[in-house]
């Protein structure tokens, strides 16, 4: 699925792209069931007041047999695979100087889709201005750092919210998730975690083990993606897509020993048909909001059907679900809503489609604390380019143009969007809610 | 006939899926019987997640058959989702196959043999056989016996002389004791009973007008699964009208007449027929416990079936007139009248097959010659007849027939039975070729 320019780039001419100045994506590590988590060994770092918390992360990264490092000099020919960069307990910008430039040290010494992953603490009310610009900071320097990196590389940040450990099962989850293949189209993105409920044994290979999950919308592209990763994260998988994409649908069904559900996600009753699905396999406990059109024109030229009918399927499917769930008592699920970088930064021709995705973030955040009272979590994804059949439509150039804008210099593929859902539906990472995670390959415009 | 029916332990209904029946020569042009049922079979596993289950046994037929679906079930089956292991065999029964399949499935549910059963049928007039004649055929056969080139070329030689042996024999839907298409048979008992052209018309209106509403209410979400492009039965005409109706030109009964010799006027035309379609369809039965077991829905359970021939070859009963004699003894052998019937299922071959069995049944005379009934049986509410359609607007793949039927049947009295909180029943009635019918009787569970 590798896109033709990234082939040619990484192909015999490789040299030459690199001597023309050309765009050079690298073809991304992506997770395979039984390959190492990262590609080459873990440098943790960090400043002074954090060494504590330094020392639990790497507790926590020799507990998984990495080969972890406390200082940066390396053998003859030897890369890092990863660097950690801890500063949970800086005071002061001050503070983090040393760090922060022996991380720049070793970057040339950066494996090929290596990773930089911060850890750090979300800036709270109250923090006194140093510690909240010493906080803060950390977004501007993971953002800057991932458009900086090559060669698949990536740089995300682990952000400690309300009194999170740094070794709590959330915070180490996101750190594995980032450090993983998993997230090889995740770039330049800090994710806030909170403490987790969740206490008990982790299957890192199976985390969706013995969960029922329905994905709507998966018949193809980023839905059957997301139902193929779930069930092999060993989740039962109900998909859900509209009667006439049923013969797809049932493939999918069937490639993954699901359950099909025709079902209109509009529809009045789908909140109850989907119980009624997923209750015989003993759920729902992961809902995955992924159903979505685009009905693209200027506002100008924007007809009533082509606005009503994006708000309908896109958010005011989502809400309706989600109120009846709740209505209905399902306790502890766990929901994933699809939004897009459209409604983050904003996409000409998709002002039906921005408001309705960044609607999701919205109610996300909203849906948070409802959930959580029902010990579920809410939380979206946000993908940028994506290479499916629906983004294959967009005029050549305009999509060669998409690809090349992330810091990844690619579209990324619709199993990069299962990942993330797939990260966030499992119980590791239970503290991590409200939250929308961009899956863009840092694209480059908004936050 | 059984006096009494023996106590075994219930077969329930499960579910159904089939695909969207299509007019012969359209969307299903180079799909085999064997694709279209396991096209339905797949979708059926997908509805209900049996990928890898090992059932009881899954039976169904084709009325149309070409010699390389000798073993068409079990090649399905195969073809499947479903553990590989699952038994499989063909039954055909004309137009009754579907049915017939489901009524073996059942009783050896009932009987304890097997726990689970999918039945079902297929049929293609797009990829139907086409055969050589028997001339032909019998001069290929002593060639492929033959020894030697010599021999061969000798037995071969005959048919140099006589191109006309190479013509293709195509399938119809002639009676092969009586020479006449269904459509003429049909149309002498038509005449015999007196339909009008405009009675017909209606029984056609109301199947296109029920079965588009029940697609848009989406009745047929849980029912159908899409496949090679195709959503919706493509023969239904939402938009069709009593005058559109009646514009078509009579196809069956021309140059009938009357006991004096007088001409009678042919009602039958393309519109109150079925046209000839492609399908399959597919049914999920289980005893009880089966179900439960896997916590899958229990619609219906299938209480009794009963079957019925009739002469028609000597003239004395018309061809599709067979359901007529076997519901009176399958509802009187449940204790039952057309009274406590919530739905009937009257497959609709012709409008007029529907029209003159209910006109049979509403005939003292007839009742009473016939059937050995003391009077009339009874008269059918025309409110609750194919409620949700029936052949004439779906189309009718002629072994795919009962199952869409059963599922449809059904899905109605569980709902409503839901709906009223009181049991609620189906009677399903199938006319066959060879002046056979198959009737089943289906309960609310």
């Amino acid at each position: 699925m590798t896109d033709s320019y990234t082939r040619f780039a990484n192909g015999g001419l490789k040299p030459l792209v690199k001597k023309l100045g050309l765009p050079q994506p690298a073809i991304l590590r992506r997770h395979k069931p039984g390959s190492p988590l990262t590609v080459g060994p873990v440098l943790v770092v960090s400043d002074d007041a954090s060494a504590a918390d330094a020392d639990a992360v790497t507790t926590v990264l020799t507990s998984w047999d990495l080969d972890v490092r406390r200082s940066p000099e390396l053998a003859e020919g030897e890369r890092f695979g990863a660097v950690v960069l801890v500063l949970t307990g800086a005071e002061h910008p001050q503070d983090v100087s040393a760090a922060v430039l022996t991380v720049g040290g070793i970057l040339r010494r950066l494996a090929g889709n290596g990773r930089v992953v911060t850890v750090s603490r979300a800036p709270a009310a109250g923090d006194a201005p140093a510690l909240a610009a010493a906080r803060a900071g950390v977004e501007g320097f993971v953002r800057s750092l991932g458009k900086e990196l090559r060669g698949g590389s990536t740089a995300n940040g682990v952000q400690l919210a309300d009194g999170a450990a740094v070794d709590s099962v959330s915070a180490v989850a996101t750190l594995r998730f980032f450090l993983s293949a998993k997230s090889a189209y995740v770039d330049g993105q800090l994710l806030p975690v909170g403490p987790s409920t969740f206490s008990g044994d982790i299957d890192w290979d199976r985390p969706l083990a013995g969960k029922v999950a329905v994905v709507t919308g998966a018949a193809r592209g980023i839905g059957a993606a997301i139902a193929r990763t779930m069930a092999r994260d060993g989740a039962k998988v109900v998909v859900v897509d509209v009667p006439p994409a049923g013969e797809a649908l049932s493939a999918v069904a069937n490639s993954v020993n699901g359950v099909a559900l025709q079902l209109d996600v509009t529809a009045e009753d789908a909140a109850d048909k989907i119980l009624a699905a997923a209750k015989p396999l003993g759920g729902p406990d992961i809902l995955v909001h992924n159903a979505g059109i685009t009905r693209d024109k200027l506002l100008a030229n924007m007809k009533a059907d082509r606005w009503d009918s994006v708000i309908a399927v896109n958010l005011a499917s989502q809400l309706r679900i989600n109120a009846r769930l709740l209505e209905r008592g399902v306790e502890g699920l766990r929901i994933v809503s699809l939004a897009s970088t459209s409604g983050i930064a904003g996409n000409k021709g998709q002002t039906n489609y921005a408001y309705s995705k960044a609607g999701v973030i919205g109610h996300t955040a909203a849906t948070a604390p409802l959930v959580a009272a029902a010990g579920g979590t809410a939380n979206a994804v946000a993908p940028g380019f994506i290479e499916t059949e629906m983004t294959a439509r967009i005029p050549f150039a305009t999509r060669s143009v998409a690809r090349m804008l992330p810091s990844l210099a690619q579209g990324g593929e619709p199993v990069d969007i299962a990942e993330a859902i797939c990260f966030l539906a499992s119980d590791p990472a239970s503290g991590v809610n409200g939250q929308t995670l961009r899956v863009c390959g840092q694209h480059l415009v908004g936050k | 006939m059984a006096s009494s029916i023996p106590t075994t332990r219930e077969a329930v209904i499960i579910g159904g899926n089939r695909i969207p029946f299509s007019r012969a020569g359209k969307k299903y042009v180079r799909t085999s019987n064997q694709d279209m049922f396991t096209a339905a079979l797949e979708g059926l596993v997908a509805r209900f997640g049996l990928q890898n289950e090992l059932l009881g046994e899954v039976v169904g037929g084709a009325v149309l058959k070409n010699s390389r679906d000798f073993n068409l079930i079990r090649e399905s089956v195969l073809g499947s989702s479903l553990a590989p292991a699952t038994p499989a065999y063909d039954l055909q029964q004309a137009c009754g196959t579907g049915l017939e399949a489901a009524i073996a499935v059942t009783n050896k549910i009932k009987l304890g043999q097997i726990e689970s059963a999918v039945a079902g049928g297929t049929d293609t007039i797009s990829d139907a056989p086409i055969a050589v004649g028997d001339k032909l055929r019998r001069a290929l056969l002593q060639a492929s016996h033959a020894r030697g080139t010599g021999d061969r070329v000798k037995a071969l030689l005959p048919v140099l002389g006589h191109p006309k042996w190479l013509a293709p024999e195509t399938p119809d839907t002639g009676e092969p004791r009586t020479g006449l298409s269904m459509g003429e048979h049909q149309a002498i008992t038509t005449a015999k009973w007196g339909i009008t052209r405009e009675a017909q018309d209606e029984i056609a209106l109301k199947s296109h007008q029920n079965l588009y509403r029940a697609w848009e209410e989406g009745f047929f979400d849980d029912l159908v699964t899409p496949f090679r492009g195709l959503s919706r039965d493509d023969n239904l005409r939402g938009d069709t009208s009593a005058e559109k109706l009646a514009t078509l030109k009579p196809v069956f009964g021309r140059g009938l007449t009357g006991e004096d010799g007088s001409p009678l006027p042919a009602t039958m035309t393309a519109g109150n027929s079925t046209p000839l379609t492609d399908g399959a369809s597919t049914v999920l039965f289980g005893s009880r416990d089966w179900a439960e077991e896997r916590d899958l829905p229990v619609l219906a359970k299938f209480v009794d079936a009963e079957t019925a021939g009739v002469d028609f070859v000597h003239g004395h009963e018309g061809l599709l007139m067979a359901p007529v004699a076997a519901v009176p003894r399958l509802l009187t052998r449940n204790g039952l009248t057309l009274e406590d019937i919530d739905f009937f299922e009257i497959h609709e071959a012709f409008a007029a097959t529907v029209l003159t069995t209910l006109a049979a049944w509403e005939d003292e005379d007839y009742c009473r010659d016939e059937l050995g009934l003391a009077g009339a049986f009874g008269k059918v509410d025309r409110d609750k007849l194919n409620v949700n359609g029936s052949s004439l607007a779906a189309g009718h793949p002629f072994a795919a027939t009962g199952g869409r039927i059963l599922a449809t049947a059904a899905k109605l009295v569980h709902a409503k039975a839901a709906e009223t909180g009181t049991p609620a029943r189906a009677l399903i009635s199938v006319c066959a070729a060879g002046g056979l019918g198959v009737t089943a009787l289906v309960e609310s569970a």
